[in-house]
């Protein structure tokens, strides 16, 4: 994408034209537009699965939009109103009543959480089954692994917000698993809570982290990863790459403008999402218990553990692994190890453009051993989900150590299977 | 291989067996009722709102239900000065955890929080709140089916009457009270109503727009789709 061999935008003699070729003069307003959307040539190929990026993109605006007119009327502040209840949990209350249309905003809100989970998965699955994070797409992945890890740390921060019963305890659960670390981990712990318990310093920080830290680097991450996208272009369903045949211009002859064909394209995409979106957010904001603990509506009580402690749903896997240890060995104590592979769970996404050793990119020609794990590793990322919803018993725990050991084995033994499968001849260009 | 698959996908449905039930009678549906809601509001300002505060909500939005503020103000408004204050209580937090065990916890979002596997927060209380039976062994002389132990006296006894727990956990009716049984559970189904609509006083409200929500997407998506159509047609 050279920027610099972009033509300066000449007036057409309207006041408009005169504002932009004045604009464009002290600004590369035509070179932006160009590189990322008129002259951006994605393939013509296209599927369901690649929806999900503009749908992240749209609800991180949901949830930054929405967040800012929460954070108008939301007070941080974990000490104990008239009425005995923290006052964090009554300006939720006091938005859901009060405040006019409030209701509206926090079930966006807290619908978005979970949408943002749903979009992220499947536009990671996408990821997987096209091999996306294939070479020369390493730091898009990448990229996007690093989203992944700042949603989770955005979304755990955010849900303390509501100091409800979930929010406290949950919190309780996972700041503990600092203090796992050896030698530092009670100071770690300690630094981090800001007190000795959790409490209306951590509230506070985890709202500064919340609204001002975490989405900054959100924003700036999600600018990195559509820049070294827009860099080496887009893979596609067939995983050829489209620059490879190229036209007289060199514009690649599979590839289309993304403006306008894939705006008007994800305009019905975001309609549809829009679509459920709605339906959760008007007919069942609570999710069936999954998007709002009902547990969560009891407000914050220090002196009260609940009987079961279950993160929200889009923990819950890495939430089984964690729990899956059991087992001390190698003089590490069984609560180091789950912290260790919940960590190792979602840091060996980095490492998957390395493990992967096939010569194809796509499961449309990919052989059945790939097949196999992926499909596999699919059905062991739903059990772990599943688990981490319900209480432990030693039945449960058995199945997420299996399907844990079976998670990492489709990364680890990656470089095995994809190399000794046998793959198709993929396409010269995209068949459709 | 399938077949290893196949147990593998079937061990965490055993493993799901075990669990501990709660059995919950299901709340009648009030939310659309405001007759009985009405009913609800008076019955929880005369029976809860001594202990228990709701103090999220305002006593003004019980025009949500079709009181006007003159009835409001005439007829309910007991533990405030201005309709626009908020169901607060004059028994002090410190005082009533010596008097119960605990202090008794503000029901403005009771009925979503008491939501579970098992049911609805209706539900629950409606089960919880026809569940109370004499038991000597406690300090308040009443226990609870599904609330064991509870630090709540039997507050509607003089309505509902005695129950006692038999040798096979069923409740009876040892002594009657001022009502008829099938009219105490007409009478804690419109508490529980109005418990239930508290906890969200929008939900109506929040139905009906979804509807025009859904229906305008529905007409956006004919006419995006048909945009998409439109630019698509000449790319093969």
């Amino acid at each position: 994408m050279a920027a610099a061999n972009v033509e300066k935008y000449k007036s057409d003699g309207t006041a408009v034209g005169g504002l932009l070729e004045w604009v464009d003069a002290r600004f590369p307003l035509m070179a932006l537009w160009n590189d990322h959307l008129a002259k951006y040539y994605a393939p013509k190929n296209f599927n369901f699965w690649y929806f999900f990026g503009s749908l992240a993109l749209l609800v991180l605006v949901i949830q930054v939009v929405t967040g800012i007119f929460l954070v108008m009327h939301y007070k941080p502040d974990a000490s104990l109103n008239a009425s005995g209840v923290p006052v964090a949990f009554a300006s939720v209350e006091y938005i859901m009543r009060d405040v006019p249309w409030g209701w509206l905003i926090r079930y966006l809100h807290s619908t978005g959480a979970s949408a943002f989970f749903v979009v992220v998965y499947l536009h990671m699955y996408r990821g997987l089954i096209y091999g996306s994070y294939r070479k020369p797409r390493e730091l898009v992945w990448i990229f996007g692994v690093m989203i992944f890890l700042a949603l989770m740390g955005e979304a755990f921060m955010g849900y303390l917000l509501p100091w409800g019963q979930m929010s406290y305890w949950g919190a309780q659960v996972i700041l503990n698993l600092f203090s796992a670390i050896p030698f530092i981990g009670n100071e770690l712990t300690l630094w981090i809570r800001g007190d000795y318990v959790i409490g209306d310093a951590t509230l506070n920080r985890m709202f500064s982290l919340h609204v001002i830290a975490v989405p900054l680097v959100l924003i700036g991450l999600v600018a990195a990863h559509i820049i070294a996208l827009h860099e080496v272009g887009s893979n596609n369903p067939d995983g050829v790459e489209i620059k490879k045949k190229k036209d007289e211009h060199g514009i690649p002859l599979d590839g289309i403008p993304f403006h306008p064909y894939y705006t008007v394209k994800d305009i019905v995409g975001v309609v549809v999402f829009l679509m459920v979106f709605s339906v959760i957010v008007f007919f069942m904001p609570e999710g069936g218990g999954y998007f709002l603990e009902f547990n969560n509506f009891f407000p914050a009580d220090p002196l009260v553990t609940p009987p079961h402690i279950a993160p929200v749903w889009y923990f819950t896997p890495y939430y089984s692994i964690l729990r899956a240890n059991t087992v001390n060995f190698f003089w590490i104590d069984a609560k180091l190890w789950g912290v260790i592979f919940m960590g190792l769970g979602v840091m060996i996404f980095f490492f998957l453009p390395w493990l992967d050793r096939s010569p194809v990119k796509s499961i449309r020609y990919r052989g059945p051993l790939f097949k196999w794990a992926l499909g596999i590793f699919l059905v062991c990322f739903f059990i772990l989900g599943y688990l981490g919803m319900l209480a432990p018993t030693p039945g449960r725990t058995l199945v997420s150590q299996i399907c844990t050991i079976l998670y990492f084995a489709f990364f680890l033994l990656m470089p095995i299977y994809t190399s000794l499968d046998k793959c198709k001849a993929e396409p010269e260009r995209v068949t459709g | 291989m399938k077949k290893l698959l196949l147990a593998f996908l079937c061990a965490p449905l055993l493993a799901l067996a075990a669990g501990a039930e709660l059995h919950l009678d299901k709340a009648p549906d009030r939310s659309r009722d405001y007759a009985a809601l009405q009913n609800g509001a008076k019955l929880f300002i005369n029976y809860c709102l001594n202990c228990h505060s709701a103090s999220y909500f305002r006593y003004n939005r019980l025009t949500d239900i079709g009181l006007t503020d003159a009835q409001i103000r005439d007829n309910l408004l007991f533990t405030a000065d201005k309709i626009g204050e908020t169901m607060t209580i004059a028994m002090r937090r410190s005082e009533a955890k010596q008097w119960f065990g605990a202090a008794p916890p503000d029901l403005t979002v009771i009925a979503r929080a008491r939501a579970s596997e098992f049911g609805s927060g209706g539900d629950w209380l409606y089960t919880y709140l026809r569940g109370f039976y004499r038991d000597d062994a406690r300090p308040t002389g009443w226990n609870n089916t599904v609330f064991p132990n509870v630090g709540m006296p039997h507050v509607l006894w003089e309505l509902q009457g005695e129950q006692v727990m038999g040798a096979d956990h069923a409740l009876t009716l040892a002594k009657p009270g001022r009502l008829k049984p099938e009219e105490f559970d007409v009478m804690v189904g419109d508490l529980v109503g109005f418990l239930t609509h508290m906890g969200e006083p929008m939900a109506n409200f929040r139905k009906q727009l979804g509807v025009i929500v859904l229906i305008f997407l529905a007409v956006l998506f004919v006419f995006s789709y048909a945009l998409k159509r439109e630019y698509w047609k000449d790319i093969h």
